[in-house]
């Protein structure tokens, strides 16, 4: 509200500025002219020659000629301002009261966001100083790791925490080490792999690829590698691969796994289907059905949500299942109307509509 | 709030130049004042939003709020202060935001200071200057916005190019830019005497104090920027050719021209078209530089097709506002009067000249800048027009320029006598002589074309002197009248004195450091001792430190000269993490005017160290000559009277035809 106020005022402001000149009399008289600056050439003539610093032939040449560019400007001289018609003034007063604000308002509402608050950086942390103490953290540890580089422990906790603070280059040298001197395990392969990745800029390079390789090699399971592998084969230009890769990880996943909705986002993303996620219960009986049945049963669960979160739209869990739930039906027109009436629902709730945004950000939905 | 206030006073100042850039023209056509005197009012709002909006982007940066897409992008919450507020500019959005800013500041003071205008000439200036506002305001608005936002804010940004992480960052962008955009004011008043179809010498008279501040700031800006690129790039080069200095070459160039030839339009009422040209050229320069530097058509013309959207639009305003103004002046320039008369030999003639070779060397810049991009356009083909080229076609430009210069200031106005001039600067010819002769003897079987330029630069130097020794009657009458008179002599011409004698010294130094400078380019280990220009430079060891957002491992030489110990240097290299770059900071110790410069390359693992030693002899003259040329503007700035050309008479009174 603050924030309305402050434009209203910036405004009104503005376009005072605009109507203080046509509210003034035209009393205001400005006689600057051509000829004032010709008649204090004049006198300069005059201050030179005391000066002697022109001789007096030279001033009375010079003098000649000013004068005559003094004739000729009198002789060319402005028309003196009228007193301003009132109609005139009338309009030019309409044109900024009404337009200032309307073309303000025209280009600011599409180009700004009224609705988001500053988030400077001291007010972000929970301490004072919270983002600098991670940094001191990960700089106290990276010396202790100069001095003792074979300590593999140490290793194991930096590289996670590099990977998130985004250096991916050291991430890589951390999970390098780790795995010198802690041992090779799949998971620190694939972790490796995802450095590689994230300093190429999310490209699984070559190298990376090799390494999730490994980790594939070392245990078949590994979940992180297999997604990453899936991705190479997407970027290599081979769609149909990755989805049959993710769509094995999916099968063979536990229904609360963590990483289920960004392995079946990945899957919408390359052209594949996937059932959505069902409880429990529903998994279970939905296996014995026929294939319309199944369909059906899924509508109707998909229905029954949409409506419980039409009545309690503060479930932003639910409205992301909704949307995603569309989205693997292949109906984009309904998920876009959901993920609208889900900001609708949120809007008052900053927190959630960050959880929100995010959650639409990770379906590949424009955040 | 402060970043969408910020947004918002941008959008308003945007609405306030429209109507700045309608209402008073209006005015001016019915003779309505109050219509007119909107103008001012609205120019000084538009002052206030938009450095409201500048200083919320600098706050939005120095609070680290990632929120605003702008400084998630360029900044970084561990940059010491004074990047974070630098790095406002170190950035396309913000820059063009401080190019606006500045444009807002020069509208404004001539709202403020402009009361000897007479108010339509006002009226119709800072129309003009809104008209070109606008069009940038939208540029921004559209293109290059700033104030955007991120919903969900990144806990840390990805820093400033580290290049930029340097205190040349706080001076240089600004001064360049007061410079380049305060030649939009002799722009406007051009633009606004053909729309009045009224022109004469107390137009130049108006004008003057705007285009010596542009000036001034023009080149301290360029200087600047040359010892920047020579300190930090570790080449040890102050000049590269290179397009985006050439960019700023030209509207120099130009802008030195249009100085010299308003002179003469205010002194003499002549060159008034000209004149009027030269400031339509200069401020399109500008544009141009604008446009070569901000649309990335320089990294490669494939880049700027592959975001064809900024480049279009600053290549759109380029058309409107060169093509217009031409257009206009082809339009209007033959209905204004011709002025006064002068005879070839004057002092008239003399700036003439000038302006003809200044415009001369701006066209091969221009060429020599603009013909790779225009081959590549046109046919795919890649070449670089480099030094070569420039150094062939700018010396022979710029040595009669050179040996017409002390003549200028000693010839009369409207008619001159070249060998009275000529007999007068007999001292300063055989100061140059000397010169010669001296250098010669010394360096001996060298370089036979250094000696004569050191000498043209003497010649320029002492021509300066001889001018101020002339004035005041120095050695012809007793010193004490001298002095006096050299105190009541107009700052003015004390003004040309520095600024011609700067460009004498800045030739100095650099025929110094191109043709004497030494190097010594291999790998040391510690303890090794390089030599170079009888410096002996011993090497002893690295040495690693923590900066704030940087890793630095610093190489550590002792200087000793004779065997006596000088002073220890420390050149580095800094990597940042964020950027993930690494860069190399120069180490330089100043002898007087020359400098020993240490820039180090690789690092191998067992601390053998790839260094770059150069010995730069009067280097620093270089940057000390356009100083003391800003110097002499300044002077020249801070004369308030008026300047009147008296004219030299002809002998048979008779012949005293009418000057017009």
């Amino acid at each position: 509200m603050t924030l309305w106020f402050v434009f209203a005022i910036m405004t009104a402001v503005a376009i005072f500025a605009v109507l203080w000149p046509l509210g003034q009399s035209a009393g205001v008289r400005n006689d600057a002219s051509e000829a004032t600056v010709y008649k204090d050439q004049l006198s300069e003539i005059d201050r030179d020659l005391a000066a002697g610093l022109i001789a007096a032939p030279e001033a009375d040449a010079a003098r000649v000629e000013i004068s005559r560019r003094l004739l000729s400007a009198a002789d060319h001289q402005r028309a003196s301002p009228t007193a301003s018609s009132v109609r005139i003034r009338r309009i030019a007063a309409t044109v900024a009261l009404v337009g200032l604000p309307a073309l303000s308002m025209a280009l600011y509402l599409p180009l700004g966001s009224p609705g988001l608050r500053d988030f400077p950086l001291a007010d972000r942390t929970g301490t004072p100083s919270g983002s600098e103490s991670l940094d001191n953290l990960v700089a106290q540890v990276e010396k202790h790791l100069e001095k003792n580089p074979t300590d593999g422990r140490g290793w194991n906790v930096l590289a996670p925490v590099l990977m998130r603070l985004g250096r991916y280059d050291d991430a890589a040298r951390a999970v390098r080490n780790s795995i010198t001197y802690s041992g090779d395990s799949s998971d620190r392969r694939a972790d490796l792999g995802e450095a590689l990745t994230g300093a190429a800029g999310g490209v699984v390079t070559a190298e990376a690829k090799t390494e999730f390789e490994r980790a594939i090699a070392l245990n078949a399971d590994e979940v992180k590698a297999r997604y990453f592998l899936g991705l190479a084969a997407e970027q290599d230009g081979r769609p149909e691969e990755a989805a049959a890769r993710w769509r094995a990880m999916l099968a063979k996943a536990p229904p609360n796994a963590p990483w289920r909705p960004l392995a079946q986002a990945a899957l919408v993303r390359v052209g594949g289907s996937v059932m959505p996620a069902l409880p429990d219960g529903a998994m279970a009986s939905a296996k014995d059905m026929s294939e319309a049945d199944r369909a059906k049963m899924i509508h109707t669960m998909v229905d029954r949500l949409a409506s419980r979160l039409k009545q309690d739209g503060g479930d932003v869990e639910g409205w992301l299942r909704l949307v995603r739930a569309y989205m693997v039906m292949g109906d984009r027109d309904k998920a876009k109307n959901a993920q609208t009436e889900a900001r609708e629902a949120v809007a008052n709730d900053t927190e959630r509509l960050r959880q929100l945004n995010e959650g639409l950000k990770n379906l590949g939905l424009d955040g | 709030m402060i970043a969408e206030a910020g947004h918002y006073a941008l959008v308003l100042a945007l609405g306030l130049a429209l109507i700045q850039s309608t209402v008073p023209i209006l005015g001016a056509r019915w003779g309505d004042a109050a219509l007119m005197n909107v103008a001012r009012s609205t120019a000084l709002a538009q002052l206030v939003f938009t450095l409201a909006s500048f200083l919320a982007l600098i706050t939005l940066h120095v609070t680290s709020d990632f929120s605003v897409v702008n400084v998630f992008e360029n900044s970084h919450s561990m940059k010491p202060l004074i990047y974070k507020i630098t790095g406002v500019w170190g950035n396309h959005e913000g820059s063009m935001l401080l190019w606006v800013s500045i444009l807002a500041l020069f509208g404004g003071l001539v709202a403020a200071f402009g009361n000897n205008l007479p108010l339509s000439l006002r009226a119709h200036v800072l129309a003009v200057q809104a008209w070109v506002a606008s069009a940038f305001y939208l540029f921004i608005l559209m293109t290059s916005n700033p104030f955007l936002r991120i919903i969900n804010p990144p806990l840390e940004g990805r820093d400033l190019n580290p290049v930029l992480q340097d205190p040349g960052l706080a001076v240089h962008p600004p001064m360049l830019y007061l410079g380049y955009v305060g030649f939009s004011i002799s722009f406007s008043f051009a633009i606004a005497a053909l729309l009045e179809g009224r022109i004469d010498a107390a137009w130049a008279r108006w004008v003057r104090p705007w285009t010596l501040l542009a000036w001034i700031f023009l080149t301290l800006g360029i200087a600047m920027g040359s010892y920047w690129a020579y300190y930090e790039l570790g080449w040890g080069g102050w000049w590269f050719w290179d397009p985006v200095e050439n960019a700023s070459l030209m509207p120099w160039l130009a802008g030195t021209a249009l100085l010299h030839s308003a002179v003469v339009m205010e002194k003499r009422n002549a060159l008034k078209v000209w004149t009027i040209l030269l400031s339509i050229l200069t401020f399109s320069l500008s544009l141009l530089g604008t446009f070569l530097v901000r649309s990335g058509v320089l990294t490669s013309v494939h880049a700027f097709a592959s975001d064809p959207k900024r480049g279009v639009f600053i290549l759109l305003i380029l058309c409107i506002f060169i093509g217009g103004s031409l257009t206009l002046y082809a339009w209007r320039a033959s209905a204004l009067k011709q002025g006064g008369l002068f005879a070839p030999i004057s002092r008239e003639g003399a700036l003439v000249l000038n302006n003809l070779f200044l415009t001369t060397a701006c066209a091969t810049v221009f060429v020599g800048t603009l013909y790779p991009l225009a081959l590549e356009v046109t046919t795919g083909q890649k070449i670089s027009v480099g030094a070569p080229f420039f150094n062939l076609t700018f010396a022979p430009l710029f040595v009669p320029l050179m040996l017409a210069v002390p003549f200028g200031p000693l010839l009369a106005w409207k008619r001159g006598d070249l060998l009275g001039a000529a007999q007068r600067l007999f001292a300063a010819g055989v100061a140059a002589l000397v010169a010669i002769a001296v250098l010669w003897a010394w360096t001996w079987g060298g370089s036979t074309l250094a000696p004569l330029a050191i000498g043209l630069a003497v010649f320029v130097v002492a021509g300066a002197l001889s001018d101020l020794a002339e004035r005041t009657g120095l050695f012809r009458v007793p010193f004490g009248t001298a002095v006096r008179r050299a105190r009541g002599l107009p700052r003015s011409s004390w003004g040309t004195v520095f600024a011609h004698a700067g460009v004498g010294i800045a030739l100095m130094g650099i025929v110094c450091e191109t043709t004497w400078n030494s190097e010594y380019i291999g790998s040391m280990k510690t303890n090794d001792v390089a030599h170079v220009a009888g410096y002996a430079l011993k090497f002893d060891g690295l040495t690693q430190r923590q900066g704030p957002n940087f890793q630095e491992v610093a190489a550590q030489f002792e200087v000793s000269l004779d065997g006596k110990w000088l002073s220890t240097m420390k050149p580095s290299k800094r990597s940042f993490t964020t950027r993930g770059s690494t860069i190399t900071e120069a180490a330089l110790l100043t002898r007087g005017a020359s400098q020993l410069y240490i820039s180090l390359g690789d690092i191998a693992a067992d601390g053998t160290i790839a260094v770059r030693i150069y010995h730069k002899p009067m280097v620093l003259l270089i940057w000390f000559g356009p100083v003391l040329m800003a110097f002499g503007g300044m002077l020249s700035l801070s004369d308030r009277r008026l300047r009147v050309g008296a004219p030299k008479p002809a002998r048979v009174p008779r012949s005293l035809q009418p000057a017009e």
